[in-house]
């Protein structure tokens, strides 16, 4: 039998109901709609988190206190206050770590920050003028904070586009005391809009020396990471070398496994993110895919009625001249039109939503969103829902073939 | 040349621990080109004879010789080509596909077998121009009578050029009149194209349109003799 009759048989063996048939597939649009959907967004945030990774460069790498946890029951054997100004001062030795070009100390956390009667809670960043160089945000008003001032724990600091609008509107900031924790700070630079960088969102931020924070706001004498930054790009692997070293030397650590702290590169960072949201997507998807085992018992269930309805159809190809397996063609294709039907549908209606939740998360949002449809989702899906036809077509194609014709012709 | 030749034919339906005799004994054959009526009263075992020559049964014993060859050889696949290409089957309930024009209904049989797709369309407006149908083509079986319904099922029966036509007690459902019109059809296949056609009734009137009677009572052929007195649909066949 050609398969250009056959294809027309099967879809006007379709048309015939096709309500039924539209009920019968919509288990199948939605589980490859949720699939689309999840691999679509899945990419969409991977990509995001990337892009913030890598708006830090290659060269950077982190210092962070505590042991890298290797498991659930790891966790709490961190140290956040391992990492102190005698480490930074070590790293510093540059016997120790001859490729360091820049090395910045940071601790974070949030207060309110008050102006006269405004208030406002942003991210309160201590670090060093370097923060600029190191993030590409330079002042768009006033100046950075001079490493002098860091030496000085000097009551200084560069708020965000944010902050200055919120806590002064249109007035000059520059020059003006804010409060923070019942201390006066003075405004000396306000930072242009940005947006997020790194995981930071500049324009909610308020920067001073980390001195500065460590004294006077958090009360704290560690660090919560330290940003290094290598001279080139090939010598990141020595540079994370030499910080170990250095600061194993420093903390009295011989075994490895003991480590106080953790050093991480970008590439560290992106493979670890790529992990993670891959395995949560992977996830996300192994759920929805059970939606589409669902569908396809419909598919079975809809296309067994459809082999008993047309049984005396079945009787008069068979007496016609069809063989078993003309039989078992016909219904097994229309099982997986059906199928692929669905599956095209989903791919439509996922690749939509997803792309309208890109719209809102970048619009209304302002991340840095960009809607993305993976073409592997779009093969996976038309692949599994065809699939999907076959494996649940194949029962009640057979029932039609494994049919008597004798019988199915006397079948009312 | 004999198209159909049975030897000592049985067949027995075993239902549960029963056993029914449907065929017992049946010898005969028939020439090619031959107009042929098996008649019965229902449960003579007529029905069963009608689906092992039509190769969609097999029998318990004896031999089918079809076209020369013993049939008892063929597998599914076989008996299913052969029906494809060397029988026609005309039902008494038409067995029309409905929602499908009389075109696409008189190609079936065309999509199981080996013609060229190209030369369906002139094959089945051929068929159809036999049965006076071509003003009917695309019609769906709801907007014809019964007549033209059983014709639209001949046209179909013909349009792979079969060498033996399997009519099924063809008049079944149709008013004299109708019943008259699928007669003629019929007797001009026969009489003017040479197609051996093989009529199942219950009807002596329907049944004495053809050449020869052979009649079945319990399974058995009570008698096989020649039409006396042969009805002719349409004047012009009593030359």
């Amino acid at each position: 039998m050609r398969y250009r009759h056959l294809l027309k048989t099967a879809v006007i063996g379709l048309r015939t109901h096709k309500s039924r048939s539209l009920l019968t597939i919509l288990g199948i649009v939605i589980g490859i709609t949720s699939i689309i959907m999840v691999m679509s967004l899945g990419q969409g945030a991977q990509d995001l988190i990337l892009k913030q990774i890598a708006s830090i460069g290659p060269k950077t790498i982190a210092v962070v206190p505590g042991r890298q946890p290797t498991g659930l029951t790891d966790s709490l054997s961190t140290f956040t206050d391992s990492i102190k100004k005698r480490d930074l001062d070590a790293l510093l030795v540059s016997g120790n770590a001859p490729h360091i070009s820049r090395i910045m100390p940071i601790v974070f956390g949030s207060e309110a920050v008050t102006y006269g009667n405004e208030l406002y809670r942003p991210t309160l960043l201590g670090a060093t003028g370097m923060f600029a160089q190191i993030y590409d945000i330079y002042p768009e008003y006033g100046r950075l904070f001079t490493d002098d001032e860091v030496q000085g724990y000097s009551e200084v600091l560069v708020i965000g586009a944010e902050v200055k609008k919120e806590l002064f509107g249109s007035d000059d900031a520059i020059g003006q005391k804010v409060k923070v924790k019942g201390r006066s700070l003075r405004v000396v630079g306000v930072l242009p809009k940005t947006g997020q960088v790194s995981f930071l969102n500049f324009d909610k931020i308020v920067v001073m020396p980390y001195t500065t924070a460590q004294q006077y706001i958090f009360g704290i004498k560690y660090f919560n990471r330290l940003v290094v930054e290598a001279d080139n790009q090939e010598n990141v692997g020595a540079t994370v070398e030499d910080i170990k070293r250095t600061l194993r030397n420093q903390h009295n650590i011989t075994n490895p496994d003991k480590d106080d702290f953790f050093v991480e590169t970008q590439a560290d960072a992106m493979n670890m993110v790529s992990t993670i949201t891959n395995a949560l997507t992977l996830f996300l998807a192994a759920i929805a895919a059970i939606s589409l085992v669902v569908g396809g018992i419909g598919i079975m269930n809809i296309m067994l009625v459809s082999v008993t309805e047309r049984t005396h159809e079945i009787g008069l190809r068979k007496a016609l001249g069809a063989t078993n397996k003309n039989i078992l063609s016909q219904f097994l294709l229309e099982a997986i039109i059906l199928t692929a039907v669905g599956g095209a549908v989903g791919i439509f209606l996922g690749g939509l939503f997803s792309y309208l939740a890109a719209l809102v998360l970048s619009q209304g949002y302002g991340l840095d969103w960009t809607f993305t449809l993976p073409l592997s989702a779009v093969f996976l899906g038309l692949g599994v829902s065809s699939g999907i036809g076959l494996v649940f077509g194949i029962y009640p194609a057979r029932q039609a073939a494994k049919k008597d014709p004798i019988e199915a012709l006397r079948y009312e | 040349m004999k198209i159909i030749e049975t030897v000592e034919l049985h067949k027995v339906y075993a239902n549960e621990d029963v056993e029914t005799l449907a065929l017992d004994d049946i010898t005969f054959s028939i020439e090619e080109g031959e107009f042929v009526a098996i008649m019965g009263p229902s449960g003579s075992g007529k029905s069963t004879l009608l689906h092992i020559l039509g190769f969609l049964d097999k029998p318990s014993a004896g031999k089918y010789y079809f076209n020369g060859k013993e049939a008892g050889s063929y597998d599914q696949e076989e008996m299913a080509h052969i029906r494809n290409r060397e029988m026609g089957f005309v039902f008494q309930s038409f067995n029309l596909l409905s929602r499908t024009s009389v075109l696409e209904n008189v190609k079936l049989p065309l999509l199981y077998s080996k013609f060229p797709e190209r030369k369906w369309n002139e094959m089945a407006l051929g068929a159809i121009r036999a049965v006076g149908l071509e003003h009917r083509l695309i019609h769906v079986p709801s907007q014809l009578s019964g007549g033209e319904k059983q014709r639209v099922a001949i046209a179909r029966a013909l349009v792979n050029s079969p060498r033996v036509i399997f009519a099924d007690e063809p008049t079944g459902n149709l008013d004299s009149k109708s019943g008259q019109a699928v007669m003629e059809v019929l007797q001009t296949l026969n009489m003017e194209q040479g197609h051996t056609i093989i009529l199942i009734t219950h009807e002596t009137y329907t049944a004495e349109h053809a050449e020869r009677i052979i009649r079945i009572k319990d399974g058995r052929v009570e008698s096989d003799e020649k039409v006396k007195g042969r009805h002719l649909a349409k004047e012009s066949f009593k030359k």
